[in-house]
Order: structure tokens, then sequence, then C-alpha cells
């Protein structure tokens, strides 16, 4: 209970600094707000009545806390260019970025963790050394390059997939397999030295001492607990899949958060971008607390409390 | 007081896993790949075939397309008829300044920071490793876009941001390497001896980082390079004319089928630049850390 307790005050510290952070940068923003809202031909009085509007005429202290109340309640400020609030916005985009993220972490692990296994079965082998050189290059490939280029194969050269766009389970599989790949390489070498690890304890000796056939050894015996690191794993890629999935959905033009980022950045639309910077870390918060709670489930030696 | 954790300083020839690193044959092609694209970087403006910022007007189709790789432009050309092969020689000059500044800069408050907590210790200490625990669970990809997108992107920029945000984990290593260096036999009789604490610091506990932050700096260079190159893609890293290798890409990203050569080269090379880093400092791991386990490659 202690470290679940800690866990969360460390959440609520991490969204704090967030939002700190990100009203640090509207402040040290070189444009002036209330202009880019106003537009470049609005007259100086205009001007002036959005930043009173705006309650940027205040001290920046009250505009602070302010600030903050809005965002525990919520509200994360309108958006300079559709006139929208960044939250509606947000929570309309963000079960299309979800669907893909989950999506993602199923290829991610049908890739990697049998690739890990493999591996780990034969070290030194051929088959070891391809599965981690292959697995190298997968994390050493940028998103785009690999979004990209499955694109040209498999939905330019060989129009299996549609190019781009979202709505049908065509539409997923490239964008998902992208995010995969490139999280793939990282499970497999995860599970591959756990395994080895694993398979050189004791209890797994003495089951293959008594008898037990290999293949009963290695499902029942080894992988269970070769497997726990990867649920922290998941975990974590929530939060790493929110930066991963504006690369991926600009390339395949999924209508996600995302996207929207990379449609803001264009026209530095500056409450959209820092809006989802505070989701994003909403999300790896929740992505570590999940993780929190699904440990003791998987493995009862872990107790919290 | 050699004790770099250098294995070179405790048998006169190469230790075994040295020698395994000089005859890794994947290490030694990447050895040579790091360095081709150091020749590179340094010596562009010899090695490029052309101005890299000029519209060569037979570099574009009649119909005003650009041109596929062939005798004269040996990649192609882009949109606007430049030689695509001397914008990619030149690229190396931003990926590899990227990597060597931006990340030597995160390597160096990775190693002060893990440094000051572990051997200063106390509030100082936990402070720090707070703070360090609150910087991995920030989004640093979304941090970065934000960063850069609202501070006028630039390569400066893009470099301060990839220094700030690039130094987390080696802090937690270095953290805890501090702690058991620390209590090492060498370190505590120099404190017995009467060594003040600056010289303990400097003489004993520095070096014995070493290693670490040269397999960290290698590894890092490699998240550096493909930061930098994710950026450049979404139009708030390196900004044109500079060209960079992901900016390449963001440029021509529209007319990839039409023009796949402008996707493909680029994409080449920072998969080639970031993996050779990543072979390169696996290798490294496992000659200089004698707790690395063997990835198999």
């Amino acid at each position: 209970m202690r470290l679940l307790l800690e866990r969360i005050f460390q959440g609520i510290l991490v969204l704090l600094a967030v939002s700190v952070l990100t009203f640090g940068l509207a402040v040290l923003l070189p444009a002036d707000p209330a202009r880019m809202v106003a537009g470049p031909s609005a007259s100086v009085q205009t001007v002036n009545n959005i930043r009173h509007e705006l309650g940027l005429d205040k001290p920046i202290l009250e505009q602070f806390i302010i600030y903050l109340g809005k965002v525990v309640r919520g509200d994360l400020g309108r958006s300079y260019k559709q006139s929208i609030n960044v939250t509606e916005l947000l929570l309309s985009r963000l079960p299309a970025t979800l669907e893909l993220m989950l999506a993602g972490i199923v290829f991610e692990l049908l890739l990697g963790v049998p690739a890990g296994i493999l591996a780990a079965l034969r070290p030194g082998s051929f088959l070891d050394r391809g599965l981690m050189m292959l697995s190298f290059a997968g994390v050493s490939l940028p998103q785009f390059v690999l979004g990209l280029s499955l694109l040209y194969v498999f939905a330019f050269k060989f129009p299996i997939f549609p190019l781009g766009g979202f709505g049908t389970i065509a539409h997923i599989i490239l964008p998902a397999l992208t995010l995969g790949i490139s999280g793939a390489g990282w499970y497999a070498r995860v599970v591959r030295s756990e395994m080895l690890e694993v398979l050189g304890q004791d209890y797994v000796r003495t089951a293959t001492a008594k008898g037990v056939l290999r293949s009963v050894v290695i499902t029942r015996h080894a992988l269970k607990n070769a497997l726990l690191p990867v649920i922290g794993m998941i975990g974590s890629d929530i939060g790493v899949f929110m930066g991963g999935v504006v690369v991926v959905e600009s390339v395949f033009g999924w209508a996600g958060v995302g996207k929207l980022v990379w449609d803001a950045i264009r026209v530095v639309d500056i409450p959209v971008i820092l809006g989802v910077v505070q989701l994003g870390a909403v999300m790896i918060v929740i992505g570590n607390l999940l993780a929190d709670l699904a440990y003791p489930l998987a493995d009862p030696r872990v107790r919290y409390g | 007081m050699t004790n770099t954790g250098l294995p070179q300083s405790q048998t006169r020839g190469l230790t075994p896993r040295w020698k395994r690193f000089w005859r890794d044959p994947l290490v030694m092609l990447a050895l040579l790949t790091v360095v081709v694209l150091a020749l590179m970087a340094v010596f562009a403006p010899q090695l490029a075939p052309k101005n890299p910022d000029l519209n060569f007007s037979e570099g574009l189709s009649d119909m005003g397309a650009p041109i596929a790789p062939n005798s004269n432009f040996w990649f192609g050309t882009d949109l606007l008829g430049r030689d695509l092969f001397s914008r990619i020689v030149y690229g190396a000059r931003v990926s590899l300044l990227i990597g060597v500044l931006a990340n030597g800069a995160a390597v160096l408050i990775g190693v002060f920071i893990g440094l000051i907590a572990g051997f200063v210790g106390g509030i100082v200490g936990t402070l720090l490793m707070r703070f360090t625990d609150l910087m991995t669970a920030f989004p640093v990809l979304l941090l970065a876009i934000a960063l850069t997108a609202i501070l006028k992107p630039s390569l400066w920029i893009v470099a301060l941001v990839i220094a700030l945000l690039n130094w987390v984990s080696l802090a937690r290593v270095v953290y805890g390497q501090v702690l058991g260096l620390k209590s090492r036999e060498y370190v505590t009789a120099a404190e017995s001896l009467g060594a003040s604490q600056t010289r303990v610091l400097l003489r004993h506990v520095l070096p014995g980082l070493l290693p670490t932050a040269v397999v960290w700096g290698t590894l890092g260079i490699s998240t550096s390079v493909m930061l930098e190159a994710t950026l450049s893609f979404l139009g708030v890293g390196v900004q044109p004319p500079t060209p960079s290798w992901g900016g390449i890409i963001n440029e021509s990203q529209s007319y990839f089928t039409s023009a796949p050569w402008l996707v493909a080269f680029p994409g080449i090379m920072i998969l080639l630049t970031a993996l050779s880093f990543n072979l390169l400092g696996e290798g490294l791991r496992e000659a200089i850390d004698p707790s690395a386990k063997r990835t198999g490659l």
C-alpha cells in the first residue's frame, strides 16, 4: 500500500511539474499570445481587449494559480486557431490514438516476445545473432523512415493496404506495425536476457533434472517469470507511444492526437501543443500506475503492504 | 592511480574481452562506418561533388519533377533540383554535430548530477535523484517538440533540448556507481590517508566513471541522432535550407511514391548512423563492463 501511495504521490508531482513547465513555456513564448489569437491585422485595441480577456495582464503568479486551477478542472485553454476548447479537441481525438496504441502494443508483443524467447533458447546460435541484429536495427530505425518504407512497399508497390487515412482494420495495420516494430526490439532484448537468467536458475535446473520435458520447463516454469518485466514495459510504453504517435499519425494521416500536434506545429497553435504534452504526462502516470497494479496479479511474491 | 577500470592497466596485452571487441566483425564494421561518417562530416566541402544549395536547371525534368539517381546526380535530385548526394554529405555535419555536442553536454550533465548526488549524498543527493526520477516520467519526445516549436526551431535549440533531456538515465547509472565506488578499498584508503574530498572525487572516483561515460556517450549519440532526425522531420528541428537527413525527408514526404530516393537515401543514412553507434556502444559495454551480459551479437 505504501509503495502504491508513493507512486500516486509521485504521479501527482509529475503532473504538477509538467504544469509548471508548460506554463513557463507559455510565458517564455517569444510571440505575444494575445496577438496570435487576434491575428496579424487586428488593431492594438482588440489585442489589448483579448489580453485582458485571457487574463494576460495580471501578475505572473496570479496567472499561474488561475492556470493551475483550470488544469485541475481539466480546462486546458482555447486553441488559437480553432475556436474550440483544447480539452474538447483532445478528447475527440483520443479514442483514435488509443486504438492505434493498443494495436501497436499487440504487434510489439507478437513480434518482440517470441523473438526474445527463440533467441534465448540457443544463445550464440545463428538464429540468436540474427534476431538480436534485427532488434538492434529495429531500435535504430526512426519511426518516420520505417513508416514511409512500409507505406511505399505495402501500400504503393503492392497495394495491399490503403495509402494512409483511417477508419477500417486495413488502415490500422501499417501504422500499428510501425509502432510495434520499433518497440519490439527492446522487448526482444529484455525477454532474451530475462529468459537466459531464469533458465540458469535452480528451480529450472531441478525441473530439468527431474526429467520434465524441456518444452514444459520452458513454457511452465521459465516463461512465466521471464515475462514479468514485460508488464512494466507495457506500462511505460503508453508514455513512450504518446511521442511515437505524433510521428506515426502524421506519416499515415491517422486522425488522432498525434496528427493534432503535427497540424498545431504548422500553425504554431501553442495551447494545443502544450495540451498534448500534459495529456502525455497524464498517460505516462496512468501507464506506470496500471503496471504497478498489475504486478501483484501476475506475481504473487509482489505485494504492496 | 590509473584504476580506470580499463583492463590495459591490469595486464600488459589485451584481455579476452578487448580481444573479442577488436575481433567482432560487426563491431569493427560499426567502427568503420563511424569513421567514414566522421570523415564525411569534416571533409564535406571536399567530398561533395556539387554545391548542396544550388538549384540545378538540369536537376529537374521538363515537367519540373526531381530526377532519379544517374551518373551526374548519384543519389538523384530533390524537389528544387538540388544534388541529393551533396546534401546528404553535408547532412552528416548536422547529425554528428548533434551527436557529439548535444550528447556530449548531456553526458556531462548526467555525470555531474549523478556524481554530486552520490558523492555528497544527504538532502542534496536525495533532491537531485528525486528530480532525476521526475525527469524519467516526462514525455521526452512531446516535450522536445513543444520546446523546439515554441522557441523558434534552429540547430542550436535542437542541440540544447537534446542536451537537457538526454542525461537522465546516465545520471541514475552514475549515481549507483558512485555509491559503489565510495565503499571500495582504494577510495576509503585514500580518505584515511588524509586525502581531501576534492582529491578523492577527482583522482579516485571520477576516473572510475570513465568507462560508463564512454559506453553511455556512444549509445547516446544514437538516440540523439534519431531525436534530431525526428524533430527535423516534424519541421521543428534544423530548418531549411541547411541540409539535415530528417529535414530532407520532411521536405519530400508528399512525393515519396514518385521520388522514393528522397526518402530512401537519407533514411538509410540515419539507420546506418544510429545502428553503428548502438553496435559500437554495445561492444564497448561488453569489453569494459565486467558485469555486462553477452547480448548475443
